[in-house]
């Protein structure tokens, strides 16, 4: 039934960017990018417990590792390959804070971090191109299939979406999915029966922090032009606002958390100058009455006869 | 019979109360070894030095001979050391049948064996044999949350069983548990007891429960022994009576 359900989803995912012109495809786009470092928050956060508010900060690394390489000539995936191990390693030096101390200290420590990385982006000019930013970021070809028109581009962001989703699912339905659920339902009992929550906890910060990493890589070919400012603490509360309102801790999530922050408040373009009220009172509404997110209410609505 | 836990002259301070204060006993294989004392008497400190909860402050813990003060709870566990808590500790999130594997996956293969392996790290049959024996079938897909507290309770001394530990500290079992559940859990703990030779440490206030399970018995108060012996012996100590029992 989830799978025909999965199946049902693809349909309109595939068919819809045939019926719309290049703005509307370059929002499709930019959901599927922002699902994938959603993904990756959701693991830290949803699965694990960890708050993190750095992860627009991988994102960041992500975007400049892929836009250094390739204005350089070099291929996308020598950029997936150094932004992934380069956001894995760092996401795994953010985690120890996280063995210290937990929720809004941790949350603090990230914002921190998050900042050290927006000044680094601003101020080491020699690699950053600092506030002038890097453009004419090229959009790749794949084994001969050039992704340069917006279309093709968004199938190219649909694929690595589908294999990450893949990739994630796998990791949350293995033992390490229930080590990480243990760890943020009881670090204490799960310690108390062999869980190692010192390496999960580091784990679930460095897998989290690469697919950052892998959507920031994918960011910079889709808006072709990076600057420092797009990866800021605005971006890691949107994100934080992904995981939450679609619903922590469900796979499905990020999805439907990502179609909100991205896709909603153009749907509500049709209300001129109120579009941006309308969303957020619809986002205080949904936080105020249920808490654990759209996924949340769903199940809270379908076990309501029980 | 050899020991399997040795405890010598530890003591936790937090700031200037003694908590515990030199306690040292041993406990043999297969024996089940009783703790009680009155409330604050050091009995769950004393657990959590053991366990590597909490640093003692001065002492020794040894598990076959082998030094263990101040090592990670998890390292504890890899070494066949089970526990339960005072309060309930199950993941309310996951089901009593993933509660059950979770108890036991660590010890199947390395991290990344975990990751690329069975879902259930091939503890599934494990965890539905534990399930049946104590009792909790019909309940196995519910999520342990939705469980009522005495259902829960015997989850959370389940999951201390799923690897197979040698000596296991269970803190207050029968808390809150009612007798009809509470005999079932005796029994469970006595099979367990007598078909996998596995040692126990339990602190209990339930008295009937203590001395119908347990063959030995250490009396605490104030962070100190103050009585040791078999059941019968401890009950009608006058110490014993005077800071514990009471007429």
């Amino acid at each position: 039934m989830k799978r025909l359900l999965l199946l049902l989803l693809l349909i309109p995912l595939t068919a819809t960017p045939f019926f719309l012109k290049p703005y509307g495809i370059y929002l499709l786009s930019l959901w599927a990018v922002m699902t994938i470092a959603a993904i990756g928050l959701n693991l830290t956060l949803g699965y694990a417990g960890q708050i993190s508010l750095a992860q627009a900060a991988f994102v960041g690394i992500g975007a400049y590792a892929g836009a250094l390489l390739t204005t350089q000539g070099w291929p996308l995936w020598s950029a997936f390959l150094l932004a992934t191990a380069l956001c894995f390693a760092v996401g795994w030096l953010l985690g120890y804070p996280a063995l210290r101390v937990q929720h809004h200290y941790l949350a603090f420590v990230t914002l921190s971090f998050s900042t050290l990385v927006f000044l680094i982006l601003r101020n080491e000019e020699w690699l950053t191109k600092g506030v002038y930013g890097i453009s004419g970021i090229p959009r790749p070809t794949v084994l001969g299939w050039s992704t340069k028109a917006p279309v093709d581009f968004y199938f190219f962001c649909l694929g690595i979406l589908a294999l990450v989703s893949l990739a994630t699912w796998w990791l949350v339905r293995s033992p390490w999915g229930r080590a990480f659920t243990a760890l943020r339902e009881n670090a204490i009992r799960a310690a108390s029966l062999g869980v190692d929550t010192r390496r999960y906890t580091l784990m679930a910060f460095a897998v989290g922090s690469a697919l950052g990493g892998i959507a920031g890589v994918l960011y910079a070919p889709l808006v072709q032009f990076i600057e420092p400012t797009a990866f800021a603490l605005n971006l890691s509360l949107n994100l934080l606002l992904m995981v939450i309102v679609g619903g922590s801790g469900y796979f499905l999530g990020p999805f439907l958390g990502a179609a909100v922050s991205v896709l909603l408040p153009e749907w509500l373009r049709f209300s001129e100058g109120l579009y941006l009220i309308l969303y957020a009172v619809f986002v205080m509404i949904l936080m105020a009455f249920c808490p654990s997110g759209l996924l949340g209410l769903a199940e809270r609505l379908r076990r309501f006869p029980r | 019979m050899s020991a399997v836990l040795e405890v010598r002259d530890l003591a936790k301070a937090f700031g200037g109360i003694s908590a515990v204060n030199g306690v040292s006993f041993d406990v043999r294989e297969g024996e089940i070894l009783g703790l009680i004392g009155p409330n604050g008497s050091g009995k769950s400190t004393l657990f959590n030095c053991i366990l590597g909860q909490l640093a003692p402050s001065a002492g020794e813990v040894r598990i076959d001979g082998r030094a263990i003060t101040r090592m990670r709870p998890c390292d504890l566990n890899r070494l066949g050391i089970g526990r339960t808590f005072q309060l309930l500790q199950v993941f309310p999130q996951l089901t009593v049948r993933e509660n059950l594997i979770l108890a036991g996956q660590e010890h199947r293969g390395s991290m990344w064996s975990r990751l690329v392996g069975r879902r259930d790290a091939g503890l599934g049959a494990a965890a539905d044999r534990m399930i049946e024996f104590f009792r909790l079938a019909a309940l196995a897909a519910e999520k342990a949350g939705s469980l009522s507290y005495g259902q829960q309770k015997l989850l959370d001394v389940a999951m201390a069983f799923m690897a197979g530990p040698r000596l296991v500290l269970l803190d207050e079992p029968a808390g809150g548990v009612n007798p009809t559940m509470l005999a079932g859990l005796r029994e469970r703990l006595r099979e367990i007891n007598a078909v996998d030779r596995a040692t126990f440490v339990v602190i209990e206030h339930n008295m009937e429960f203590v001395m119908s399970l347990c063959t030995r018995v250490l009396v605490l108060a104030e962070g100190r022994i103050i009585a040791e012996g078999a059941p019968a012996e401890v009950r009608s100590n006058p110490r014993v009576i005077e800071a514990y029992l009471g007429g």
